[in-house]
């Protein structure tokens, strides 16, 4: 099924965040991935929600989120129009005689080894999803003992900005 | 003005303009019981909280205003569970205030603690949790907004003994602002051009009629509607009352216990206008199906209602009264003739087989004219039996245009919905979307309170009768004149017939071994009677409706009389 992105403006309330991710599963929702953090304005949280589904499915989220109070704004955005990121730590396994080439394709994919020891190397990488996807399947020859992602954060491409005046979805 | 939480909040319930609470005390509530008791606010206490949710939805429905119930922490708050799952599906506006524990204890699992804020979230439209006193006046002003306007429902406080003991400098707030609350309610006049555009071109149009028409007041403008484009309508069981049910274009519920014209109509359609209802699965199972023959316009408050369950062509969201008012300004008749012979034709035939039905086999004496036709009315026995559509269909003929029906929810309530001529809207309350049994008895209670110059008569079966049934209480204890109508099969009868049906009459646990109901009213000092035959019905209405008083009367029914 397809992937959406969904960008929220929301009160930066406690329980805020309870509200958002029930709704998701008392409808029947699939979140792929969900990141929430403050903006620009303190009193405002921003959510980066990743939807699995057709486009009836998303139209139905984007309006019940619309229903909570605490949420300003909604709006769904073009993957054609948008920069989105993911952070991921990545911990390898790396022996004396795996370490080097490790090293090597985190330089090819311009990320960066934020731990080392002995016998494993923790990668600090940054992208979209074909990027991460793609260093994942580098790594996985060398056997990965954990992967910790924020989820998707997104921003529109050009002037565009989601401001918090008017709740309705564009 | 310095005044503990607990004044603020009395004081702006006083502000509000309310003049009755539901209720029911417990410790962590105690400060603010002790500041009603210096207020004019009246308080009636209920037997359980689940009354006085309920209690205050039939209050807001037969009023018009915002219904308030309170209790305390704990099993408080959580009895006050079902009665606002039940205002958020039939969308009611009530404001419930539970107390809870001191704020420094909350989450260590204190005596009579629940979260209930987090347990209410999936069914109330918004609530709080105050956790400074200062914030008191501003969380109560958006409380009351919030479940009064856009499409309404219910809004829970949860208030902390210790905000409700903490002083404050009281200032009500006089505007309101919340940023992702700003309901619309003009019509686009775009979209209302195309309905007009639509009602014109359209040859056999039908309008569904839901619950929203009677919370936005609109009834008088989409009689006004009808008859001006001569368009059949259709309701829901929450829109029952929107037109009168004598009306000669009102075709009565659809649905799976709705009546066959109606249904009719809405499968044979051309166009369908949906107004204030949100295409339920007991009204229309097969929407889609419905889509693919009409063209299909939605009118309605909520956008999320809008494309949920049904296809719809031309969108509008917006108050249904002000876009009829707007609707009206342009709207002409199609060529309908045809469609309004059809359907007349078949509303006659109809209504002079239910009439037949109900009247001419049984009120007679038992005579022997029984065929393979009436077979379902044969089994009743008619000597010791009331017929329920017969005694709903002479109740109808007895009580007044302002008198207020609720009912319970099962066969008592299909048939009532499906019997009883309903002529205005709000006089008849019944929980639709949640379908809470041991709603009606308390939602009667609401209702008296909230309109003591009508009369109120609660249709209820001896199943649901029983959940609530200690607002016999209530009732007594505030001398109100409520009318207990009990249909008395000694069976969960919608159960019942779904085992008959669906599960090849393997009865289990449907059977009720029931008290005295008579003798338990009379134990609350009310008065009762029993009658077991059509023969009585009319006298026992008469004894029953002649003065102010409470009364119980049970009717015994055949456990075989079917809804369908």
């Amino acid at each position: 099924m397809p992937k959406h992105i969904l960008s929220v403006l929301v009160e930066n309330h406690p329980g805020v965040l309870s509200r958002v991710a029930g709704l998701f599963s008392r409808r029947g929702f699939n979140i792929d991935s969900l990141a929430v953090g403050v903006t620009e304005n303190p009193d405002i949280s921003r959510m980066t929600i990743v939807v699995d589904g057709d486009d009836h499915i998303v139209e139905q989220v984007s309006k019940q989120l619309n229903k909570l109070i605490d949420v300003i704004r909604v709006k769904r955005l073009d993957p054609a129009e948008t920069v989105s990121r993911e952070l991921a730590l990545i911990k390898v396994n790396a022996t004396a005689a795996t370490r080097s080439e490790i090293i090597q394709i985190v330089e090819i994919f311009r990320d960066k080894i934020v731990d080392v020891s002995k016998n494993t190397l923790t990668i600090e990488a940054c992208g979209d999803a074909d990027k991460l996807k793609a260093l994942e399947n580098m790594l996985q020859q060398f056997g990965i003992k954990e992967i910790v992602r924020t989820g998707f954060i997104s921003i529109e491409r050009g002037s565009k900005h989601i401001k918090a005046k008017n709740n309705n979805e564009d | 003005m310095r005044l503990t939480g607990a004044q603020a909040m009395v004081k702006i319930l006083e502000i509000e303009n309310v003049s009755h609470i539901f209720g029911y005390p417990g410790a962590a509530i105690c400060p603010f019981y002790d500041a009603l008791a210096d207020s004019q606010i009246k308080h009636i206490l209920t037997r359980h909280e689940q009354g006085a949710a309920h209690a205050a939805n039939g209050y807001a429905r037969a009023t018009g205003k915002t219904g308030v119930c309170v209790a305390t922490s704990g099993p408080g708050a959580t009895n006050l569970i079902t009665g606002i799952a039940t205002a958020y599906m039939d969308s009611i506006p009530i404001v419930a205030i539970t107390g809870q524990v001191p704020t420094n204890q909350i989450g260590k699992d204190v005596f009579q603690e629940a979260d209930i804020t987090g347990a209410t979230a999936p069914f109330c439209k918004h609530n709080y949790l105050v956790k400074d006193v200062k914030e008191l006046p501003r969380i109560m002003k958006e409380a009351f907004h919030i479940a009064s306007t856009g499409r309404p429902g219910p809004v829970v406080i949860d208030v902390p003994v210790d905000v409700q003991n903490a002083q404050l400098d009281f200032l009500y707030p006089e505007t309101i602002d919340i940023r992702g609350y700003k309901p619309t309610y003009k019509g686009h006049p775009l979209q209302i051009r195309k309905i007009a555009d639509a009602i014109k071109e359209s040859k056999a149009p039908v309008i569904c009629a839901g619950g929203g028409v009677i919370s936005s007041n609109a009834g008088e403008e989409l009689t006004e509607l009808i008859e001006k484009c001569r368009i059949p309508v259709v309701t829901t069981l929450m829109g029952i009352g929107a037109v009168p049910a004598k009306h000669e274009l009102n075709l009565g519920m659809l649905g799976s216990h709705g009546n066959y014209v109606a249904n009719y109509a809405i499968h044979n359609a051309d166009l369908v206008i949906i107004m204030g209802a949100r295409v339920g699965d007991r009204a229309m199972a097969a929407a889609n199906k419905i889509a693919k023959k009409a063209k299909i316009i939605h009118i309605d408050i909520d956008p999320a209602e809008i494309g949920k369950n049904i296809d719809v062509v031309i969108p509008v969201v917006g108050d249904v009264k002000m876009i009829l008012q707007d609707l009206l300004q342009l709207v002409e008749k199609g060529d309908v003739e045809e469609w309004n012979r059809v359907i007349g034709d078949k509303l006659a035939e109809f209504r002079k087989k239910q009439h037949s039905d109900v009247f001419s086999k049984d009120n007679a004496e038992d005579n022997g004219k029984d065929n393979a036709d009436n077979a379902a009315s044969s089994r009743t026995d008619r000597e010791n039996a009331v017929k329920p559509s017969y005694f709903l269909k002479m109740l109808s003929d007895m009580m007044d245009g302002e008198t207020i029906v609720t009912t319970e929810v099962g066969q008592n309530q299909i048939w009532a919905a499906n019997y009883l001529s309903i002529n205005k809207p709000g006089k008849f309350i019944t929980s639709g979307g949640m379908g809470t049994m041991g709603y009606g008895l308390p939602a009667a209670v609401g209702a008296k309170v909230g309109r003591p110059e009508n009369k109120v008569i609660v249709i209820s079966g001896d199943g649901s009768f029983q959940m609530t049934m200690q607002e016999l209480g209530t009732i007594k204890q505030n001398k109100l004149g409520v009318k207990i109508v009990i249909f008395n099969n000694s069976r969960l009868g919608m159960v019942r017939e779904l085992q008959k049906k669906k599960y090849c009459n393997r009865y289990f646990q449907t059977f009720l071994d029931n008290p005295d109901f008579v003798k338990l009213a009379d134990a609350y000092g009310i008065k009762g009677e029993r009658i077991s035959g059509n023969l009585e019905v009319e006298g026992a209405i008469k004894r029953m409706l002649h003065d102010d008083e409470p009364y119980l009367l049970e009717c015994v029914v055949d456990p075989e009389e079917p809804t369908l």
